[in-house]
């Protein structure tokens, strides 16, 4: 009998999202499947509906149509109760971090397991620690987040993320507004703890192409559709114009098939 | 013509759109407040930032309303040679309106204001949707210790409006314009009833709802307003008619629940 082929399972499938602001149709129909354990990178220009793409996932935006499973479940069917297990198995770094100002480093990060968690407070010391150890952030547990850098608050929105150990973790532009330092770090620590804790990534971001390096599967929002969701290989290499014109536009030519044409080396 | 039929419904939608959110999040507000688990805790923050920092403003603004109502009464009572009733006309304006209703001013102006722009900033900054996230009910968290605040600070506040009021009509008619000091008490004990008691506490209390109601709504929903809710600009549009709204709301409802409790 010939060994059956593992596939990965689908942690989450958008099909024939529509939505509409106002008189704006930013979502025409997407159709994508985010697979379990890897790392899918959604890119596309600014203003194509990437973060809300990410907001219809974490039941953030109701579909005006089509449907949104998570784990199997449409999130359109399920009671708020429902939606809230659901989202234990989240974690999400927003763009900003979204720290709460009035709470110290400390309790930002110990918020989920002290309300979503009958933890002890003993308890609850020792994992925000070795989380915030994690991200290299010892000493810091008494700062307020107005006191914090960029890549200091965003360290501290991915231990928020990472605390209640989520199967899940979305990232919506984690490195914007960071120098090159500090978005090296950031990558760095999302490698390290999704190889640690081995959850599922999505992320949403316009740092191309760095990104690739750390994805299984990217996909272009582009015209309110997902144009293609592939290997970042593949994606290079595709002949879809939208894909091969966002490769150009952001990588520049050599790195697509435009690099085959002729007389292009002596252009460059 | 087509375009004003245009305007005119989507004029329309809206309005009722927006009740409607608003209602729903009335319901889902005061459902977090009646419901455990209470968060005591949050909830004594509230009270101090609602109840016990207005305590300054209520007892200023209380004390000039009474002796203003002192003053302009006793020229008013003397006309018909009753300025004994100066008690009875300070006590009843406080306790049936101006103490609910300037109290209600007073606390939607410091604390209505802020409740708005708090929350509204946390929209903008996304520490709404973080909450979300993790699964934690922002109606919950953020929402019910304020409601439960406000409801319960705002009698107080107004019976302290009340008390003050009416020591400030002491002092201008009793110690100032020689009213008889016998008689300001006695006309005031003689014709303030329970009746007036009781409105003024439902009022306060409506008042209470209202303001919070309004002002967290506002908040909450700052990223769906029609001329764009964002940056700092968004917040200090949505603040000011929040502040404009609760205070209309509050003088509304003082007409109706009067006409229905007299």
């Amino acid at each position: 009998m010939a060994k059956e082929r593992q596939q990965p399972e689908v942690a989450i499938e958008l099909e024939g999202v529509v939505k509409r602001f106002g008189r704006q149709l930013v979502l025409r129909g997407i159709d994508l499947k985010v697979m379990a354990g890897k790392t899918t990178v959604i890119v596309g220009a600014s203003g194509q509906g990437k973060s809300v793409v990410l907001k219809h996932m974490l039941g953030l935006v109701r579909p005006d149509r089509g449907r949104v499973l998570v784990f199997g479940r449409d999130l359109a069917k399920i009671s708020r109760k429902e939606l809230n297990a659901l989202r234990m198995n989240f974690g999400v770094l927003f763009q900003n971090a979204a720290l709460f100002d009035s709470m110290t480093v400390f309790d930002n990060v110990a918020l989920p397991l002290r309300e979503r968690t009958a933890k002890e407070a003993e308890e609850i010391r020792e994992i925000v620690k070795e989380r915030l150890a994690l991200m290299g952030l010892q000493g810091s547990e008494a700062k307020y987040p107005a006191q914090l850098s960029g890549g200091m608050r965003k360290r501290v929105g991915l231990a928020r993320a990472l605390v209640l150990d989520p199967k899940v973790v979305f990232f919506d532009e984690p490195t914007t507004g960071l120098d090159v330092h500090k978005s090296n770090e950031i990558y760095r620590l999302f490698f390290e703890t999704q190889k640690q804790l081995g959850y599922t990534a999505v992320i949403v971001s316009h740092d191309v192409p760095k990104i690739f390096k750390l994805s299984d599967y990217v996909a272009l929002l582009a015209e309110g559709k997902i144009q293609g969701c592939m290997s970042p290989e593949e994606f290079q290499l595709d002949e879809n114009p939208l894909i091969r014109n966002y490769v150009e536009t952001t990588m520049g030519p050599i790195y697509s098939s435009a690099k085959e044409e002729p007389g292009f080396y002596e252009t460059v | 013509m087509r375009r004003l039929l245009e305007k005119i419904g989507d004029e329309t939608l809206y309005v009722l759109e927006t009740a409607g959110r608003m209602g729903l999040f009335l319901l889902q507000c005061l459902r977090c407040v009646l419901t455990p688990p209470y968060k005591l805790r949050a909830i004594l923050q509230q009270i101090q930032f609602i109840g016990v920092r207005s305590i300054f403003v209520i007892i200023f603004t209380g004390g000039f309303t009474g002796m203003v109502l002192g003053l302009q009464g006793y020229y008013t009572l003397t006309k018909y040679g009753s300025e004994s009733a100066l008690g009875s006309a300070v006590a009843l304006s406080l306790i049936r309106e101006l103490g609910p209703v300037l109290a209600a001013l007073m606390v939607i102006g410091r604390a209505g204001s802020a409740i708005t722009a708090e929350i509204g900033i946390m929209r903008n900054s996304e520490q709404i949707d973080a909450l979300e996230c993790m699964a934690i009910e922002p109606c919950r968290y953020l929402m019910a210790p304020k409601f439960t605040a406000a409801i319960l600070s705002l009698p107080l506040l107004t019976f302290i409006f009340d008390v003050v009021g009416i020591w400030g009509g002491w002092l201008v008619g009793v110690k100032l314009l020689g009213v008889n000091e016998g008689a300001y008490f006695q006309w005031m004990y003689d014709s303030v009833d329970w009746t007036d008691i009781r409105m003024g506490l439902v009022k306060s209390l409506v008042f209470g709802l209202l303001l919070v109601w309004i002002s967290a709504a506002r908040g909450y929903y700052l990223h769906l307003e029609r001329e764009g809710g964002f940056g700092a600009e968004g917040v200090s549009r949505t603040t000011t008619r929040a502040v404009v709204m609760a205070s209309v709301a509050v003088l509304v409802w003082d007409y109706l629940i009067s006409a229905i409790m007299l």
